[in-house]
């Protein structure tokens, strides 16, 4: 089930229901048939409980990695529960999985931050939540004061029985609520003019702890008895441990254990991405210290010798041949050979790290026939698995916390970090915190892919684009995968139904893969930051050699609102023209086709990313070989925005962290081993790279929302760019953009 | 031994002295607001102040400290009712993302406005080092400029 640790959408509900279908035990987040099967007699189902004050807890079933989900989920409920936002406080769900005779089925839904569909996926269902459980107040208002349920309506936290002029406040009901039988039938739920908290700008829940030092992340976690590591990892990827003496780490006061941890056979799916050593201490200090004093003899690895240089060198010579066909719409072959113009450009998008700030961490306590884990992950189900998988126990006895977690970015849907802690765990029999230390960290990711790109288009002799191809080489995200195809690989790399299928004619994409050893794994709208990059700069490209204008040439492509069909991630059809809107509005709010002085430039670009639509405009001063950027313009479209307030915050931070990777970030192997190793070479934007000047904007659609985490990323880079072209005429066709220009 | 003040208590170290104190704050006191990403200075996770000036702790070893006065996000606001000016300017602009570098943020902008009162944007994009990595910059801006507002109204009263 290589899929799970991809993106927890459809494929984690794959994973867990075995396609059997929902497991009887969970309707609308409420258990049936067992009153028993929830902590207290003031809850109403998993999700939702009422104290007697008219406070109400709301279950937030999703990992935050600071996305929003313990906001906004649980607005969803609040709103169809009817009860007034600041009465609202939100608790933190563990993993919950029941073993079923077809096997795991969720507890209380799908759990996983992947794919940006946190709030698509449960939109129905949260509201479902809150709308069963307000009609269960309802049913024991009418069968306490002997009234039809007809006769009673709610407002914000009481049932109010109109005939007799009774109120009685949920906090009051609550206990006669929860024993009631649960309907057969989906509630019915609010139309978007009847909302009261969806839509509407609220803060996050979690925001006065995190500003006065009390929230906690995984880092922060300490239990009873618990001990620190630390593990030595090989420099060179893939090496595993030859010897080693462990005399001057014994000596560090604090030190406890030293132990030899060992990887996975090379190519064999992985578990933990490295051999190494362990050292146990009595605070995270002596671990760290201990780990410094060990003297470590490590085997040859087999990937000694790869290279950036290589690798680079390798993708052009694959290029030269021919690859996998991914698609091949129409008549590629014919349409090029009568076109009058061809256009031909290459574009490299580099290996980049997803460097959340929170390092790698991990409490384990495995006992005989139980293990416990506290951990800040996207995929608690994988963190099931792995603790499963090194424990030898049965998943159910497995409990999986999350805490708040420090930055996601993709890299906490792998959880080789908690099949660590438990083996490390299990190994010393001791309660454990693991923690990687930043170099750790930046050394040993599960990279965004690299790959070279080499785009190709024939122009008919009014200039219209008739064909279209994408030929690329890469290292694929599916990297030690068990049970994958190589002809699997592409699907990683190249989404079939973005644009231009269906909207050109004559569509051929290609691909190569590259076997580096170099991990890789999915980074933040993982193909979409490539693809949004070689794509839009292309059209620019296109814009520039034919004397077009590049917004028109755009609009002119993407054409009128239409519905396409859409088989890739996160949306069952693609609109073209809502990119058009999109664009529009950010070109208009920038203030594109205006005058501007000399080495000043606007760029554009825009992209459809699991399922939101996203555009941006930059305006860029390049004088003397140094890039200011000037102004940024973003606007989103996400359908409904439930939660504006995240979305603008997604907006801008996938914005910035578009600029950011963009301008400097790029992972590099040589010898075998990673020549990065924390924010000096690594060096993520700092606040004075990114403009006052930073706008946003969200353009409401219809009345269903799309998730927003990562679609306001993948136009960021190719709009600075392209402003960069239209400053100074240099073309960045390599990323990052500075190893060209002083950033 | 190292003694030293920490949120107007007093405290003993009596472990290494080459520990940094964001170490000893962490795993020895139990303030787990300062945080640890970078261990090398350059992220600014780990900001607390000693004798009211922002420094990084995970490159500030606890001998350095002996007889100091040290505030972390924990001791900042004078109580749970009255939070600190900077911290809410951060709740008005609700600037936290995953909010993991924002104790730090907040550390650093306090001792900022003692030496810029009043900051233009470019006082901030010279001074303000801290990283990001949700990209909430353009909150964090905005927080600054609110937090110097504040800070003025405060003592101007």
């Amino acid at each position: 089930m290589s899929a799970v640790i991809d993106r927890p959408s459809i494929s984690r509900r794959q994973f867990l229901i075995a396609g059997t279908g929902v497991a009887g035990s969970l309707v609308l987040g409420l258990p049936l048939g067992s009153s028993g099967a929830v902590d207290s007699d003031r809850m109403i189902g998993f999700f939702v409980q009422i104290e007697p004050d008219g406070h109400v807890i709301i279950g937030s079933n999703q990992p935050e990695i600071g996305q929003g989900a313990r906001t906004a989920l649980p607005m969803l409920v609040a709103e169809e529960l009817d009860v007034d936002w600041s009465m609202v406080s939100v608790r933190q769900m563990p993993l919950g999985i029941v073993k079923t005779a077809e096997g795991f089925a969720w507890k209380y839904g799908g759990q996983g931050a992947g794919g940006s569909d946190g709030l698509t996926s449960n939109w129905e269902f949260m509201r479902q939540v809150g709308a069963t459980a307000r009609g269960q107040l309802i049913k024991a208002a009418a069968a306490r004061i002997g009234v039809a349920e007809s006769q009673c309506v709610t407002r914000r936290g009481v049932v109010v029985c109109s005939s007799l002029s009774t109120e009685i406040t949920y906090g009051d009901l609550v206990a006669e609520a929860a024993q009631l039988a649960l309907p057969e039938e989906a509630p019915e739920l609010k139309s978007i003019d009847e909302y009261h908290i969806i839509g509407t700008r609220r803060k996050t829940v979690d925001a006065r702890d995190i500003v006065t030092g009390k929230s906690r992340y995984g880092i922060d976690t300490v239990q009873a008895d618990m001990r620190y590591a630390v593990i030595a990892r090989a420099p060179v990827l893939n090496a595993t441990v030859k010897g080693f003496d462990d005399t001057a780490a014994r000596e560090v006061e604090g030190v406890l254990d030293v132990f030899r941890v060992d990887g996975p056979e090379l190519g064999a799916p992985y578990l933990i991405l490295a051999s190494g050593v362990a050292v146990v201490a009595t605070s995270t200090w002596a671990a760290m210290r201990g780990r410094d004093a060990l003297q470590i003899e490590w085997n040859a690895s087999p990937t000694a010798s790869e290279s950036s240089e290589k690798f680079w060198a390798d993708n052009r010579e694959l290029l030269k041949g021919d690859g996998q066909l991914v698609l091949d719409d129409g008549d590629f072959s014919t349409a090029m050979a009568a076109a009058k113009t061809v256009i031909v450009r290459q574009y490299e998008v580099p290996f980049a790290s997803h460097a959340p700030l929170e390092p790698q961490n991990c409490y384990a306590h495995v006992r005989e026939d139980s293990c416990h884990v506290i951990a800040p992950t996207q995929s608690p189900s994988g963190a099931s698995r792995s603790a499963a998988a090194v424990t030898g126990l049965p998943r159910e006895n497995i409990t999986i916390e999350m805490t708040r977690v420090g930055g996601g970015f993709g890299r906490r849907l792998t959880t080789d970090y908690v099949a660590e802690a438990a083996m490390i765990s299990k190994h010393t029999g001791w309660p454990i915190k693991l923690q990687w230390s930043r170099e750790d960290d930046v050394k040993n990711d599960f990279y965004r892919p690299a790959g070279t790109h080499e785009m190709r288009v024939g122009l008919d002799d009014d200039d219209n684009v008739t064909a279209w191809t994408q030929r690329l080489a890469s290292a694929s995200k599916y990297y030690r995968r068990p049970n994958m195809p190589d002809e699997a690989l592409a699907e990683a790399e190249l989404y079939i139904d973005d644009f231009p299928r269906r909207i050109i004619e004559n569509v051929r994409l290609e691909y190569f893969h590259n076997p580096i050893g170099i991990p890789r794994g999915s980074w933040r709208a993982p193909a979409h930051t490539a693809n949004a990059f070689v794509i839009q700069s292309f059209i620019d490209e296109i814009a520039h050699e034919t004397g077009q204008d590049p917004l028109q040439l755009r609009l002119d492509l993407y054409g009128e609102e239409r519905e396409l069909e859409y088989t890739n991630h996160g949306a069952t059809t693609f609109n073209p023209g809502r990119l058009s809107r999109v664009l529009k509005l950010v070109a208009e709010q920038i203030g594109y086709g205006r005058e501007l002085p000399e080495g000043r430039g606007i760029g554009l670009a825009s992209h459809f990313t699991f399922g939101g639509y996203a555009a941006h405009a930059m305006e860029v001063t390049v004088q003397n070989g140094k890039l200011t950027i000037e102004r940024v313009v973003a606007a989103i479209d996400c359908g409904l925005a439930v939660h504006p307030n995240a979305v603008d915050a997604q907006l801008q931070g996938g914005t910035i962290d578009g600029i950011s990777t963009a301008l400097g970030l790029e992972i590099t192997v040589k010898d075998g081993r990673i020549q990065q190793s924390n924010f000096h070479d690594y060096p993520l934007a700092k606040i004075a790279a990114i403009p006052a000047r930073f706008e946003t904007h969200i353009l409401p659609y219809n009345d269903k929302p799309t998730g927003v985490g990562e679609i306001g990323l993948p136009p960021a880079a190719p709009a600075l760019t392209n402003a960069i072209y239209a400053a100074s005429g240099i073309r960045i066709r390599t990323l990052p953009i500075g190893d060209q220009l002083e950033v | 031994m190292v003694s030293f003040r920490i949120n107007s208590k007093t405290v003993t170290f009596d472990g290494d002295g080459a520990t940094p104190v964001l170490w000893v704050v962490r795993d020895e006191l139990g303030m787990t607001g300062t945080k640890y990403s970078c261990g090398v200075g350059a992220c600014g996770a780990c900001t607390v102040h000693i004798n009211g000036m922002a420094r990084r702790s995970c490159v500030t070893p606890v001998s350095a400290i002996a007889g100091k006065t040290i505030t972390t996000i924990e001791g900042l606001a004078a109580s749970d009712d009255e939070l600190h000016p900077v911290q809410q300017a951060w709740l008005e602009h609700d600037v936290p993302q995953c909010g993991f570098c924002q104790p730090g943020q907040i550390m650093a902008t306090v001792d900022f406005l003692k030496r810029h009162p009043n900051p233009s944007d470019e006082d901030i994009d010279n001074n303000i080092t801290n990283i990001c990595r949700c990209g909430t910059y353009a909150r964090i801006r905005k927080a600054i400029h609110r937090a110097a507002e504040l800070v003025a109204a405060e003592q101007q009263s």
